[in-house]
């Protein structure tokens, strides 16, 4: 496990990481012009997706692009990607908090609050692609007169659980992490209603050997609980595909496929967050090169599993000897979607085998640029998925192209400036690296001798 | 509404005030005029008219669309309403203290009427909900419908509730009242007494019996009027050329249920011209196969220049150039015996095969064959067509030829041509125009306006005011046929009523009452007049009349009264002269043709017609310019491109379509588009066509030169939005491979099919397929399912105007159709197999499959779309929340989604048109093809009521109803003896993509064709 590199910078002690992490949430003149910037502009998208949001209620889902038989276009497409994404949170903070990975300590708080904003941007989308969105409630089984259910044999019903029972899960265990850090911050604070707020949510956290053994049990516990849905949340959601007839959907290989996807969007977005947000704090010495290898190595090895699935895909097309399957996947490969799919393919399998190399991991630019890259290829393999599918199914007479508006754009961006205004908050008010897991770091580190200097200082709080 | 901002107003120093003088000189007073920019008719001024009304219609790409302009414009044109027109009339309504005794709420009543065309009237019967008309279906007893009607027909209904009708009569533009316009008429009258030079009368062809007589009489009170009728897409050349064969305008009534040979020269029987919808019906029977192998098909051979329904149904099909027609029928004349003329030969390619089998085939058929000549063929062509048919000894046995229907028969260019004459002679003083558009459709070199404009008093009565009755002094709404009186008669002579379902919703008049004023009998209802008519016609008098009377009304025509056959003979001198001069080869001619689904103009503003798309192209809302793939390779011509059409110095702007089976150097326009006033739906829709037809062409020309403007013009075409790439790789070309390998349509010619009764079923489904972890659910009541035949639909398109007109399918609007959301719950789907040049086409109707293992279903989150026990897919609207996840599941597609609020809810016209049976869908649910439960419904009511069960042929749906050729079929297959277990009995019966073993209840019949061996080998 141990590298040439260490998982945590010289020279940190325990008090020096409590204070470099509360120092950006309570520190005077932490509200910089970059901040305000970047906030901005996500306000303005977010603003933008508000008005997306009005004039679906006015108009209804015309304003995009969907047709029939592209019945589906980019919400569906947005809404798998920003599910995706959210899984590499919870499998650092959860998978490997039980497989007791210590390198994820310095990533896992700003990997799940990722989890958090994009699941919430992922579950707008079902919302918004109905036709009458006032009656979501319709999925819910709800009691009633009319004895009236959902009908459980719908992936889509299936996806309503799945989806809400992951984000309660990661609030929650996100929320219980994040307690003795509040607790921190409160008793760091110096304006009063800081001190309120940060004190109504630390709910009574004193620090006493019973909450520190409470908390580490429902930490664990959680745990337990959200590693299983690392897996099972995409697979339901590969489910909604898996389930129809549609050639191109109908595929068993989709459920690992889909949570290796996951997994490999969702590293890569973290890398998206970590590379710059390491640099503009200087957290260099907690997120360290090391940090960033390990995480390209995450993000070779599924993308190498989902190069795999591509491959297999294709081949059982064409050993299934199903014309209509064959049909999609010349189409795919040769169609009026071609460019799509070959972008798709070099940048989801080609590009990132230069991360083969460690000399290109340990470049973080380019790592930084892979990490785009990543993130847009499978963006873009949802969208063959979902769309290329649709406009060539069975019936020739009804293919149609499926055209993006304006409007599949803006919603798009929307979401995209509600994901990182969120964010924006995020590192401005909460701690984004857990300061008691690292300072358990800075003690584990300490007790293996490899960090000189390190003298033992009682936890503050 | 980018538009709405620009300033509406021009630059004064584009103004040449002597340029405008000049020109109001020589229009005279009477014109009406608007501006001086108008007059000096500068060039900024024909810009700005071109941003006012531009050809490419409105399509903003997103958000605001063509729609809400359309609402507001219907909007505004009620509110115009408000302010001008219907006067309520001052009288006492008391509701039902008792009510009527037949009138029982929610129960339609029916009653027998007419329309009329000028090929002949088809006899309907149209449902009415508390005297509302709401749907139109066709006669069973009459000759001309047989049960059966055509798209325009169902369509007919939505012109009467159409806002955008004319609705108050007008003097100058300004209001007026019918009082004032009989008092008008009658200064007429009073001015012309005596001799009546300057009186000038024009019509469309007149069937009306009675009609025909009022105007006789005018005639005879005032011996120097005139009548003149112009009809633009007529059957003059059939008359012309009747005339021409055998000395007078006699009609050709065919019975196709005769022929074992039919040879259509440029004819698209099928789908327009007299009796259509009879002939599809005789056409269909002799393809249906009772007998399975055993039975006899007739065939079919088609000469045409573009891809028409019956070329479609072709056993063989020849393009070629409309103008070289005409040789090709010489020279089929002389391969028959008859001679034809000579020195037509050259520069007319004919396969020596194809004509040498088809001469064969017709000899070998002597009195079981037919030739029949196209409308927009000449008369030559017509009258040689007659010398043929006479010289197989058809005539009496596959073709009768009875008295014209038609009141007066009268060459009708000839007789436009007079009037025109007279104008511009000034010896009009008075001009009354009975419905058509002159304006509009009159030959170009007519310069029909101007001409106009020199009578010096002009009046227009018409369902809409149009181009014509802009120019008139007095404006007066013509009641819709729905809403009067009058009387027909159908392609063969049989009378039928046409009598009102409705009081007029405007201030509207029948023809019959303005004909009256000048008559001498003002104030005599259309009833009346049409009444006495018949009561001078019959020898029955006093109570046997009314006897009679009631009869006819409730039968809705005049049994007996179809007129007798009369012995012409061909006259052969017409043989000997000389063919008209054929465009030399290599010269580009252009093709005139009325518009498949809007016709010669009239229906421009009938909504469900203009996004009914074509047969065979499949394009709505707008016309093209139909070229063959060769002759735009050869022009360097892509679909889609604006292209300015120039024949002989007449130009018109068009879009180019690329369609499959169109000869070579020929290009087809059609009319009826490019209106400069008409209502919110037509406004803005396709080029005018009429601009380059002449009284001298009126069916083609040759010389065209197209030009490209490097402009696109997008077409809303519902299959294959794709253009032909001819460089790159032809779409079209993998579908064709597409649809043979995924076996939608299933063909096998006649010997084939002799030898392999069963082609078209898959071994999927002989297989045990019944094998799942779930048991099959099984039901004894009844189990609904509908057989299609393929080898009898001949791609009308009927029965998607009908599944509209019954379940208040909404209309999208072009920009919505070119994105995909057309909500047609029943298309039909066109394939094409062969070499682009020539390739047979394949039509196939497609609704809800209404699977038993529903694919739709199961993935529905909230259980909206569920199966009902009698096998349907229903749906329900309430509990919808539009996931789309059913469509996206539906191989077939057939389900349509409420993208936007589509359904009209503001028109407050348009909600008489709807069936109170059927939901109006809201935005955001799904829908799709019902199987018409809600017919099914009703029929199982009154099946309970009358304890009995639901019989055989008591349910029809509304597709099944109005099909001409009868190739629909529904009933309970839980019945071995209905009529749908009889056709699913048979060996050709198959179903769509088998192997997903989705187990549809819609099944089809294969396409059998009886190809003649001597061609092609």
């Amino acid at each position: 496990m141990d590298g040439p590199d260490p998982i945590l910078g010289p020279g940190q002690t325990l008090s020096s990481v409590t204070e470099k992490i509360s120092s950006i949430v309570l520190g005077r003149g932490n509200t910089t012009p970059g901040w305000i910037f970047g906030a901005f502009i996500s306000f303005c998208l977010l603003m933008l997706l508000n008005t997306v949001i009005t004039l679906l209620a006015i108009k209804g889902v015309g304003i995009w692009g969907i047709n029939i038989p592209v019945a589906w276009g980019f919400a569906i497409t947005n809404f798998v990607w920003w599910i995706g994404i959210g899984h590499a949170g919870t499998l650092i903070s959860a998978f490997l908090l039980l497989l007791h990975q210590k390198w994820r300590t310095s990533i896992n708080r700003f990997a799940e609050a990722m989890t958090i904003f994009a699941v919430m941007c992922a579950g707008m989308f079902p919302l918004l692609h109905m036709g009458r969105p006032w009656l979501f409630y319709y999925l819910m089984p709800y009691p009633n007169p009319m004895w009236l259910w959902p009908q459980f044999r719908s992936p889509l019903v299936w996806d309503v659980f799945a989806v809400s029972t992951y984000f309660t899960v990661s609030l929650l265990f996100w929320f219980v992490g994040l307690i003795p850090d509040l607790a921190t911050l409160r008793d760091r604070a110096t304006g009063k209603i800081k001190k309120i707020i940060y004190g109504i949510f630390s709910m009574g956290w004193r620090g006493s050997a019973t909450h520190w053994a409470r908390y580490e049990f429902a930490s664990i516990l959680l745990a337990g609980l959200a590693t299983p849905l690392v897996v099972s949340v995409h697979t339901v959601v590969s489910f909604d595909f898996t389930i129809a007839i549609v050639p191109g959907w109908h595929s068993t290989i989709f459920p690992p496929y889909f949570v290796a996807g996951a997994i490999y969007s969702g590293f890569a977005m973290v890398l998206t967050l970590a590379i710059p947000l390491r640099k503009y704090y200087h957290l260099q010495n907690m997120v360290t090169d090391r940090h960033i290898d390990i995480m390209a190595k995450v993000m070779l090895a599924t993308g190498i599993i989902v190069a795999y699935s591509y491959v297999m895909e294709m081949f059982m097309a064409f050993y299934s000897a199903n014309p209509f399957e064959r049909a999609q996947f010349v189409e795919r490969m040769t169609g009026q979607y071609a460019v799509v799919f070959w972008t798709l393919i070099t940048f989801n399998l080609v590009i990132p085998q230069l991360l083969w190399w460690q000399k290109v991991r340990r470049h973080q630019m380019t790592v930084f640029l892979i990490s785009l890259i990543v993130n847009i290829g499978m963006w873009l393999e949802r969208f063959v998925i979902i769309v290329v599918s649709l406009h060539h199914e069975y019936e020739p007479s009804k293919w149609y192209m499926f055209f993006p508006t304006r409007w599949d754009w803006a919603t798009f961006a929307g979401t995209i400036g509600m994901f990182f205004l969120l964010f924006y908050l995020f590192i401005r008010f909460l701690p984004m690296i857990s300061i008691v897991e690292m300072r358990t770091l800075v003690h584990e580190t300490s007790e293996t001798g490899s960090h000189a200097g390190l003298y033992p200082v009682p936890p503050e709080a | 509404m980018s538009e709405d901002s620009k300033p509406k107003t021009l630059p004064n120093d584009s103004v040449d005030l002597d340029v405008a003088r000049a020109n109001l000189a020589k229009m005279g007073k009477k014109r009406l005029w608007q501006s001086l920019e108008e007059l000096s008719d500068t060039k900024l001024y024909r810009n700005f008219l071109e941003n006012e009304f531009p050809a490419n219609g409105n399509k903003d790409s997103e958000g605001i669309n063509r729609r809400d302009v359309l609402k507001l414009m219907a909007a505004s044109t009620a509110l115009a309403g408000l302010s001008a027109c219907t006067k309520l009339p001052q009288e006492k309504i008391v509701p039902y203290v008792r009510p009527p005794e037949e009138v029982v709420p929610g129960v339609p009543m029916f009653y027998a009427t007419s329309i009329a065309e000028p090929g002949g009237a088809v006899g309907l019967l149209v449902e009415s909900h508390m005297g509302r008309p709401t749907k139109i279906e066709g006669n069973p007893d009459h000759p001309g419908s047989l049960g059966a009607t055509d798209a325009k027909h169902q369509a007919s209904i939505l012109n009467m509730y159409d806002p955008d009708r004319a609705q108050a009569i007008r003097f100058d533009g300004q209001l007026s009242s019918w009082a004032e316009f009989v008092a008008a008429m009658g200064n007429v009258r009073g001015r012309f007494t005596g001799n009546g030079a300057g009186m000038r009368i024009l019509t469309t062809t007149v069937t009306s019996p009675t009609l025909g007589a009022q105007l006789k009489s005018v005639l005879a009170q005032f011996p120097g009027a005139k009548w003149h009728q112009y009809e633009p897409c007529g059957n003059n050349s059939a008359r012309v050329g009747a005339k021409l064969a055998f000395g007078r305008p006699v009609s050709a009534v065919y019975h196709l249920d005769q022929a074992d040979v039919v040879v259509s020269l440029d004819a698209d029987f099928l789908l327009g011209g007299p009796g259509h919808v009879r002939y599809t019906r005789e056409f269909a029977e002799r393809r249906s196969l009772p007998k399975g192998p055993s039975s006899n098909l007739n065939r079919l051979y088609v000469v045409e220049s573009m891809a028409t329904s019956t070329g479609a149904m072709s056993d063989h099909r020849l393009p070629m150039r409309s103008s070289d027609i005409e040789a090709f029928t010489r020279q089929l004349a002389a391969a028959v015996g008859v001679s034809a003329g000579a020195g037509s030969e050259a520069g007319v390619k004919v396969p020596a095969d194809w004509l040498k089998a088809v001469a064969e085939d017709l000899m070998a058929h002597r009195g079981s064959s037919l030739v029949i000549a196209g409308e927009n063929q000449p008369p030559a062509v017509h009258a040689i067509a007659h010398a043929i048919n006479a010289a197989l000894g058809n005539v009496g046995k596959t073709v009768v030829y009875t008295e014209s229907i038609e009141a007066e028969p009268v060459d009708q260019i000839e007789s436009l041509k007079d009037l025109v004459n007279d104008l511009n002679a000034g010896k009009v003083d008075f001009l009354l125009i009975l419905g058509g558009n002159p304006v509009y459709d009159a030959p170009a070199d007519l310069d029909f306006l101007n001409a106009l404009l020199k009578a010096r008093l002009r009046a227009y009565s018409g369902l809409y005011f149009n181009e014509t009755s802009e120019w008139c002094h007095w404006e007066v709404p013509a009641t819709h046929f729905l809403e009067s009186w009058s009387d027909t008669r159908a392609h063969d002579g049989t009378a039928g009523v046409v009598q009102p379902l409705i009081a007029p919703l405007y201030d509207s008049h029948a023809d019959h009452e303005i004909v009256a004023i000048l008559g001498g009998q003002p104030g005599v209802s259309s009833h009346d007049l049409v009444r006495n008519y018949w009561q001078s016609q019959r020898t029955e008098k006093g109570k046997a009349f009314d006897d009679f009377w009631e009869i006819t009304l409730y039968q809705g025509y005049v049994a007996g009264s179809a007129f007798a056959p009369v012995m012409v003979t061909v006259q052969s001198d017409f043989l000997k002269q000389a063919p008209a001069a054929a465009g030399g080869a290599g010269a580009l001619e252009v093709v005139f043709r009325p518009d498949p689904t809007i016709g010669d103009g009239l229906y421009n503003n009938n909504a469900w017609l203009q996004e009914l798309p074509k047969p065979v192209t499949r394009i709505a809302w707008d016309n093209a310019a139909y070229v063959s793939p060769n002759t735009a390779q050869k022009l360097g011509l892509k679909s889609e491109d604006y292209v300015e059409l120039d024949l002989n110095g007449r130009r018109v702007s068009a879009p180019v379509y690329v369609t499959f089976g169109h000869a070579d150097d020929s290009v087809t326009v059609h009319f009826g588009y490019g209106r400069l006033r008409t209502g919110s739906v037509g406004a803005g829709t396709g080029f005018n066509a009429y601009l380059l037809r002449t009284s001298a062409a009126p069916n083609f020309a040759s010389g065209l030169q197209i030009t490209k403007t490097g402009k696109n013009y997008e077409l809303a075409c519902v299959q294959h939005q794709t253009t032909i790439d001819f460089e790159g790789h032809p779409a079209e070309n993998e579908s064709v491979a597409a649809v043979e390998e995924r076996q939608l349509v299933q063909i096998a010619t006649l010997d084939e099919f002799r030898k392999d009764p069963t082609f078209a079923k898959k071994p999927e489904t002989t297989e045990n397929r019944e094998l799942s972890l779930y048991p099959n659910f099984k039901n004894d009541g009844y189990a609904w399912a509908m057989s299609i035949d393929l080898n009898r639909c001949v791609g009308c398109n009927a029965c998607v105007i009908a599944c509209q007109a019954e379940n208040n399918i909404a209309v999208v609007g072009k920009d919505q159709t070119i994105r995909g959301r057309i909500m047609h719950w029943i298309r039909i789907d066109t394939y094409f197999r062969g070499d682009l040049e020539n390739p047979e086409a394949y039509f196939e109707p497609l609704p809800c499959m209404q699977c038993e293992n529903a694919p739709c279903e199961y993935v529905c989150p909230v259980g909206a779309t569920t199966h009902s026990p009698e096998g349907l897919n229903d749906m329900t609207y309430n509990r919808c929340v539009g996931t789309r996840y059913c469509s996206n599941n539906c191989p077939w597609k057939v389900r349509r989604f409420n993208f936007y609020l589509y359904s009209d809810y503001s028109t407050k016209s348009l909600y008489g048109v709807r069936n109170p049976d059927v939901t109006v869908r809201s935005r955001g649910v799904m829908e799709k093809c019902t199987y018409c439960v809600q017919r099914i419904q009703e029929a199982k009511i009154r099946a309970t009521r009358e304890d009995r069960t639901v019989r055989d042929g008591e349910i029809v749906t509304a597709c099944q109803q109005v099909c001409p050729a009868n190739a629909i079929v529904f009933g309970n297959i839980n019945d071995p003896d209905s009529r749908v277990s009889k056709r699913k009995a048979q060996e050709r019966d198959y179903i769509l993509l088998a192997d997903l073993n989705t187990r549809p209840r819609t099944s089809y019949l294969a396409r059998v064709r009886n190809p003649n061996p001597a061609i092609r080998a």
